[in-house]
């Protein structure tokens, strides 16, 4: 037994003008404050007046957000009472708008308890749209909700089968603005969701397709969306290859370059999605060593030349580290500044958070923790995992 | 040879195998928390086995089968059937894909478990190292 949830997905060009066809009271929508100001909020609000709704907003999403932000956004949305929650953003504000969804209408709930087995009955006084603004992270049609706790600095993965959105407007438009580095970093990390998708413990015949076209139009469209923002295709191709990512990892998990990559984030605190991109090759060749993985199906659909799953993996390696070079994403930990004495003292740390985190187990081959501390190595001087 | 799934014996094996493990160990080596794993009556059995698991920094001090009237307050307790039980030790059902779908049932605290994920899995290799004959194909 297993599930495949989604939100109903409006994309594509001229999507945000569904907004005008909602019907409802009062909308409330989170973001983070940087979009508010560039006037991202604006655009969306105009359209939920044009359909006859009040609008109120909460900009004050930080990255990387708190479970005291997600109370004070839900005391807002308290005193708001509004039908609709409109989380607008990159993954921070959309997992933010998410959490204070399950707040507004679960008081008695606390934020950093939000899990899958809990049954929550949402949806009794409001449902959530999701519009994402990068083209990364998937969070629009995911149900997982990383919130941090500011006061022990600890990143919580949390979320329920529950905390999907009911409506995700996917507008390729949101990302015409997006700088070449932020659409590097996100694309790399809707290309880390497909891969590991595809070749998690939980792969399933529902979200293989969507990893491999996922897979495929990231390495078509996001060279082109990094040289030249205003590609309107190369922008529509990506925002749809990143809900795509979502949907596909979301209902099979993410996997060994996501546990790296997340350790590694807390530690040197880079962005998520530099982080994973630059695992993911060294996580393809080790997870091909152990001679149990699906790469050929991968390398099959990609056209990458291959004659038998080593090949494959290789293949495939080589093709992520391709696209990183040509987008300009760092291809070893050293390309990235950080020095090999500041990254040796904090090994045992990156072990210990990446050995923590439930994704580490979701590959097909889970390495010890010596195994874990080579790869690190290794992905820091650039070297092909040889293990 | 083969040991019966639930005995007194499986479970003695158990804590062999999990003390015996380098893997359950190191990934486990900061864990404290005991448990009840209780497997629902089945064929025409009419009680649940319940059996005690006290795992502590890498190695099993304590596993034995619950006969008598409750005794401990263990921090989790994970319920689930006997098929589902088998199908975890055979590899056939991811432990994480159990719980998420309630086949396995847990009371406690999911977040502490998530954080020990690698351990968790070191263990369900220990049961899968058993030999094991189960208690409904006998
Ligand atoms: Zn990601």
């Amino acid at each position: 037994m297993w599930f495949f949830n989604s939100p109903e997905v409006v994309y594509g060009e001229t999507a945000l003008d569904y907004l005008e066809q909602l019907s409802g009271r009062r909308a409330f929508i989170v973001t983070d404050p940087h979009l508010h100001e560039l006037g991202f909020t604006e655009r969306i609000a105009e359209r939920l007046r044009r359909a006859g709704l009040e609008v109120a907003v909460f900009p004050e999403v930080e990255p990387e957000p708190s479970l005291e932000t997600v109370r004070r956004g839900a005391a807002a949305i308290r005193a708001c009472e509004p039908d609709w929650i409109v989380g607008l953003g990159g993954g921070s504000a959309l997992d933010a708008a998410k959490a204070m969804w399950v707040l507004y209408e679960r008081p008695d709930v606390d934020p950093a308890s939000i899990n899958p087995l809990e049954r929550y009955g949402l949806g009794a006084r409001a449902r959530l749209i999701t519009i994402p603004t990068t083209a990364g992270t998937g969070a629009e049609v995911t149900w997982a909700v990383v919130l941090t706790d500011a006061a022990e600095g600890r990143k919580m993965a949390l979320g329920s089968r529950e905390t999907l959105a009911t409506l995700a407007i996917v507008d390729p438009a949101l990302t015409a603005d997006l700088p070449p580095r932020l659409t590097a970093d996100t694309g790399m990390d809707a290309l880390t969701h497909a891969i590991e998708g595809y070749t998690s413990n939980l792969h399933n015949d529902f979200c293989d397709g969507l990893c491999l076209k996922a897979a495929q139009l990231v390495f078509t469209y996001l060279p082109r969306a990094v040289a030249d923002g205003h590609d309107a295709e190369a922008r529509e191709k990506m925002a749809n290859a990143a809900t795509i990512a979502g949907l596909g990892f979301g209902n099979a998990m993410a996997a060994l370059a996501h546990a790296l990559g997340h350790s590694f984030g807390a530690v040197f605190h880079q962005p998520h999605g530099r982080a994973v991109g630059l695992y993911l090759p060294y996580t393809i060749e080790f997870i091909a060593n152990g001679g149990i993985s699906r790469y050929a199906d991968l390398a099959h659909f990609l056209r990458l030349p291959h004659t038998d799953e080593a090949g494959a993996a290789a293949a495939l390696a080589a093709a992520v580290r391709g696209l990183a070079r040509q987008i300009g994403q760092p291809l070893s930990v050293a390309m990235l500044g950080i020095s090999e004495a500041d990254h040796e003292a904090a090994l045992e740390r990156l072990c210990d958070f990446a050995e923590m985190d439930t994704q580490v187990v979701m590959a097909p081959r889970v390495p010890d923790r010596d195994e874990l501390a080579q790869l690190y190595r290794y992905a820091f001087r650039g070297q092909s995992v040889d293990f | 040879m083969a040991y019966l799934f639930p005995s007194p014996e499986w479970f003695e094996q158990l804590k062999n195998e999990i003390n015996r493990s380098e893997a359950y160990a190191s990934s486990a080596k900061t864990w404290e928390g005991d448990f009840y794993f209780i497997i629902k009556p089945w064929g025409t059995r009419q009680e649940p086995v319940k059996v005690y698991l006290d795992l502590w920094h890498g190695k099993c001090r304590d596993a034995h089968e619950v006969t008598g009237p409750e005794t401990k307050k263990p921090e989790f307790v994970i319920t689930g059937t006997l098929d589902t039980y088998r199908q975890i030790f055979t590899g056939k059902l991811d432990p994480i894909q159990a719980l998420m779908t309630r086949k396995l049932e847990l009371q406690g605290n999911l977040g502490k478990i998530m954080k020990a994920v690698k351990a968790t899995l070191d263990l369900v290799k220990c049961c899968g190292q058993i030999e094991t004959q189960y208690a409904d194909q006998v």
